[in-house]
């Protein structure tokens, strides 16, 4: 099981909600990702405008946990309010912590997002940040306070997959106790089985499987290829080798000459 | 007083944040708010008072990835 801030988690898959086809699109492709965490976020809402409300029936309706993000913040402040409005909203101490310093690629802030996390951090709340590779950020961001890492694989919604597999076998290497999660980058679900080969915890989703032409079947995909992985990392993979080893043994074999 | 509330310029007679809410047709939603970029949580919008100009930001429950 995964275990993020004390709960215990038996799906590897998070799934965020953004860019689905339809409400009715998205309730079916959480429940075919076997999902019990989807991310959300919170964006203005007029006096007559309702689908903020009808949004947060739906959720509530999947019997899922929320991870609320603060996507689209660009500086410590915006976030830490953010946060703030968040927790009030949906009533969790989770905080998707993102703060993003780079316009084209969505790059974190890693210094602003070091500084949001300590606040956050000494307020209660229980952070996952949204994170580089980088192994001194994410020592910073342990001795912040955060008990979970969430390196990119590659730039949000990029779909290239693991850009860094060093960097990130060195993340796991280094912290071999805290839960670590690829986030962002995903494409397809071979990206996600090589993350948990590489003993990560879990993959967060959203528009690898939402933007997907069939949303509901790749979500499935998906949570077959995270529970491979899991399986392939758990059951201790080979090692790449230069030479080749042959399979079948050669003691034995006959001698025919030639 | 002229308020703005997630950026719209509004007339308003109420003197708190709870009251120029409850007016502006959020009253029971699910909503958080802002005022002038300080997070004002729900049990604080009755004592806190609004000044001429000041700018409140509602938000409710969106899809986030």
């Amino acid at each position: 099981m995964a275990c993020f801030y004390g709960v215990e988690l038996k799906s590897r898959l998070l799934l965020g909600t953004s860019r689905y086809p339809s409400p009715a699109v998205l309730e079916r492709t959480v429940k075919a990702s076997g999902a019990e965490v989807v991310t959300v976020s919170l964006r203005r809402e007029s006096g007559t405008g309702r689908a903020g409300q009808s949004f947060w029936s739906l959720i509530q309706s999947l019997g899922v946990r929320v991870l609320p993000n603060t996507a689209g913040c660009h500086s410590v402040k915006e976030a830490v309010t953010t946060a703030h409005m968040a927790r009030e909203l949906f009533d969790t101490n989770w905080i998707k912590l993102e703060v993003i310093g780079e316009a084209d690629t969505l790059q974190p802030d890693v210094f602003g997002l070091v500084e949001a996390a300590r606040i956050l951090s000494e307020d209660g709340f229980e952070v996952f940040p949204y994170t580089t590779e980088d192994l001194v950020v994410a020592d910073r961001l342990v001795e912040a306070g955060c008990r979970v890492l969430m390196p990119w694989g590659a730039p949000i919604g990029s779909a290239r997959g693991l850009n860094n597999v060093y960097g990130l076998r060195s993340l796991r290497a280094h912290f071999p106790d805290i839960p670590l999660v690829v986030d962002a980058g995903i494409g397809v679900p071979s990206h996600a089985a090589a993350a948990m080969e590489l003993g990560y915890d879990a993959v967060l989703l959203n528009t690898a499987v939402a933007d997907a032409g069939d949303p509901v079947e790749m979500a499935r995909a998906f949570a077959l290829a995270i529970e491979a992985g899991r399986a392939a990392f758990c059951a201790q993979p080979l090692e790449p080798r230069d030479m080749a080893v042959p399979s079948t043994p050669v003691i034995g074999k006959a001698v025919l000459g030639g | 007083m002229r308020i703005f509330l997630n950026d719209d310029a509004h007339e308003v007679e109420a003197a708190t944040l709870a009251a120029a809410l409850e007016s502006l047709g959020f009253g029971g939603r699910k909503i958080a708010t802002a005022v002038n970029g300080r997070f004002v949580a729900v049990a604080a919008r009755p004592r806190t008072q609004l000044t001429d100009g000041d700018r409140i930001e509602v938000v409710a429950p969106m899809q986030g990835g």
